[in-house]
């Protein structure tokens, strides 16, 4: 009771004996708030960039490449190799009643960034009646489906935010070719959203690609259908290929790209939170000297040690949770939902959103309050060990 | 009379670095209950020294410090310091007031060491601000308070929760003259009215005139001087 009454006054006392040092007090929230903002902005990147990577695989669409090939863009398929593939356990049929294999090829083209005005590689798809039927997700929402055998082309929502010159009607111009924009397609939260498409056999023979592919992907009846056609792939000599879920290969792909953002957040939001921890600590000795005459006479009166610690820690902690305050907010008004994109798999642009959620916003703020508690504690200290003395030595 | 406060042979050294000091050799001394001290010596004399020692701030080598008839120098930091909450009030040269807080608020900081509700606090807060002739300026900072006022509050602080003995060092040592003797005034009623036992340290042999009686200390060693 009386422990509590006297923390209580204490407690009051320093936080509001912080207006006296403003500009420092106002500094260390600010340093911590940056150190927010800045791992929130990472983190919300890989956290965006993740979701995409990861809302673009199915569990019951197997992906098939070339064994040994990590990325679509190094495989080789032929057209034998797809037709052993709807041979497998499990695969479901499409609507015409044949096995749902839709064959695939990838290839790169150049666009202009809209943000910096640069040149960045953007993939080019070509697929055929079946490539809309493994993407559930994807759909035209701005003109039409390309015309099969035609010079025609369909861009994804992402790409256009992010590039220019994609707008539907525009001519384009790639390699000796020139194709006309007819649609475009959404396919939310998913890496498709940046790519081109067209229809593959023109692309085959534009491109002079013979008629390989790079990679399937087969329809099964349910995701419990996986593991039996992964087995399939694998036994089967003549393939030579590898099948997993389209979900687990872009967990993969998110993983690999994704650690690069976050392994190189954090490092910088620890260096910069060590920086913000020399402010506070700085700070907060600042307030245990000045208020050293005070912490004293209460001491004298008969208010503990305790009470001296426990009110420069609350003051170091407000401190702190002001600044987290602050740099959420920037964050979530800032950078939350804005778009960006950066190097996806295989060195083609992936357009995503940032994104920033609770556990990220925990991991900011607990990492804020680390800061106030160590930069409180030492402070907090010092001022417990105050004697309670009439005078100090002269 | 009974002894509030005895020093018995009471040795006090201060270390520093590889030096030690001896403040005290042996001191004895005994105050009153009523009584109103005054004491007086050169700087250096250890005034203030002494002053911790009665008022449990510091700790003697060695020797015996009674109040009350409890031996207070055996006490740990926590029994010293609820002591020094329940028996003594302390009045410093400079004020020593929370800018933070308002009059009341700081008058009421010992009574936050107590069990009293926020109502019995209230009403002796203001008892306390009414003695000493302030309670017009209870939300008052003491900022916006003069000195000798600023003096007036701090002892109401120090009187708040009835303690028996009031320790002063240098009381007036920042005030004009008028202000000085209105403080000692105020000093002198508390003591033959409420009865407090005062222990004073001062330069100003006016402001000695107030007590009962003039201690002087000269290096560590007291010669009586009656008023
Ligand atoms: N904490 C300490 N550590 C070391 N020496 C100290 C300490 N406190 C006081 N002293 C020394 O002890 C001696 C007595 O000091 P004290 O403060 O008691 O004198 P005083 O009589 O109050 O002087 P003044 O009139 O200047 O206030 C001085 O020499 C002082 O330097
Ligand atoms: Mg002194």
């Amino acid at each position: 009771m009386s422990l509590l009454n006297q923390t209580g006054s204490v407690i009051a006392m320093n936080v509001r004996s912080i207006p006296q040092r403003l500009w420092m007090s106002l500094a260390t929230v600010g340093s911590i708030a940056l150190v927010v903002a800045v791992l929130l902005g990472f983190l919300s990147l890989a956290n965006g960039f993740n979701q995409t990577l990861k809302g673009s695989g199915a569990p019951d669409v197997a992906i098939a490449l070339r064994d040994g090939s990590a990325a679509e863009l190094n495989s080789v398929i032929s057209r034998e190799q797809i037709d052993l593939l709807a041979q497998g356990p499990g695969v479901r049929a499409g609507p015409d009643g044949r096995p749902l294999i839709s064959a695939e090829l990838v290839l790169i083209v150049d666009g202009i960034k809209k943000s910096t005005g640069t040149k960045a590689n953007m993939p080019l798809r070509g697929i055929g009646p079946n490539g809309l039927l493994v993407r559930p997700q994807a759909k035209i929402s701005q003109g039409r489906m390309f015309t099969p055998g035609s010079n025609e082309i369909v861009v994804g929502a992402g790409l256009l935010r992010e590039f220019s010159g994609f707008e539907l009607g525009k001519t384009l111009r790639f390699g000796a070719q020139t194709w006309k924009v007819v649609g475009v397609f959404e396919a939310p939260g998913t890496v498709f959203e940046s790519e081109l498409w067209a229809d593959a056999p023109v692309i085959q023979s534009l491109f002079k690609r013979g008629s390989t592919f790079q990679t399937a992907r087969v329809g099964l009846t349910s995701p419990a259908a996986m593991a039996g056609f992964v087995k399939y792939v694998k036994d089967e000599q003549r393939l030579q290929l590898k099948a997993q879920s389209e979900q687990t290969y872009f967990a993969d792909q998110a993983e690999r790209s994704g650690l690069l953002i976050k392994y190189f957040g954090w490092p910088l939001g620890i260096i910069m939170a060590i920086g913000a921890l020399a402010g506070a600590l700085n700070t907060m000795y600042a307030s245990v000297s000045s208020r050293a005459a005070e912490i004293a006479t209460l001491r004298v009166i008969g208010f503990s040690g305790f009470s001296a610690f426990v009110g420069t820690m609350v003051e170091a902690l407000v401190l702190s949770a002001l600044g987290a305050l602050v740099g959420v907010t920037i964050c979530a008004l800032g950078f939350n939902g804005l778009s960006a994109s950066t190097l996806g798999a295989g060195f083609t642009q992936v357009a995503f959103r940032l994104q920033i959620g609770p556990d990220i916003i925990t991991q900011a703020v607990t990492l804020a309050l680390i800061i106030g508690l160590i930069g409180g504690i030492f402070p907090g200290l010092r001022a417990s060990r105050q004697r309670p003395l009439l005078a100090l030595a002269s | 009379m009974s002894a509030l406060i005895q020093l018995k042979n009471v040795k006090k050294t201060y270390k520093r670095g590889k030096e030690s000091i001896t403040i005290f050799d042996g001191l004895n001394l005994t105050i009153e209950q009523g009584d109103f001290v005054a004491i007086m010596g050169p700087s250096g004399s250890g005034k203030t020294t002494l002053l911790n020692l009665l008022g449990g701030t510091d700790r003697s080598d060695s020797g015996e410090i009674n109040f009350d008839g409890e031996r207070i120098d055996g006490y740990n930091e926590g029994q010293l310091a609820a002591w020094r909450a329940r028996s003594v009030g302390f009045i410093f040269q400079f004020y020593n007031l929370m800018p933070v807080l308002n009059a009341a608020q700081n008058v009421e900081l010992p009574l936050m060491l107590t069990k009293l509700p926020a109502s019995k606090r209230r009403a002796n807060v203001e008892t306390a601000l009414k003695i000493v002739g302030l309670w017009d300026r209870a939300k008052h900072k003491p900022k916006e308070l003069s000195g000798g006022q600023q003096q007036r509050v701090a002892i109401a602080r120090a009187i708040v929760s009835d303690p028996k003995f009031l320790l002063c060092d240098e009381p007036t040592g920042d005030l004009d003259r008028t202000t000085a003797n209105d403080i000692l005034g105020t000093l002198q009623q508390l003591n033959q009215e409420l009865g407090k036992t005062i222990v004073m340290v001062t330069h100003d042999p006016e402001a000695a005139r107030f007590a009962k009686r003039t201690l002087h200390l000269d290096k560590g060693v007291f010669a009586e001087v009656t008023a």
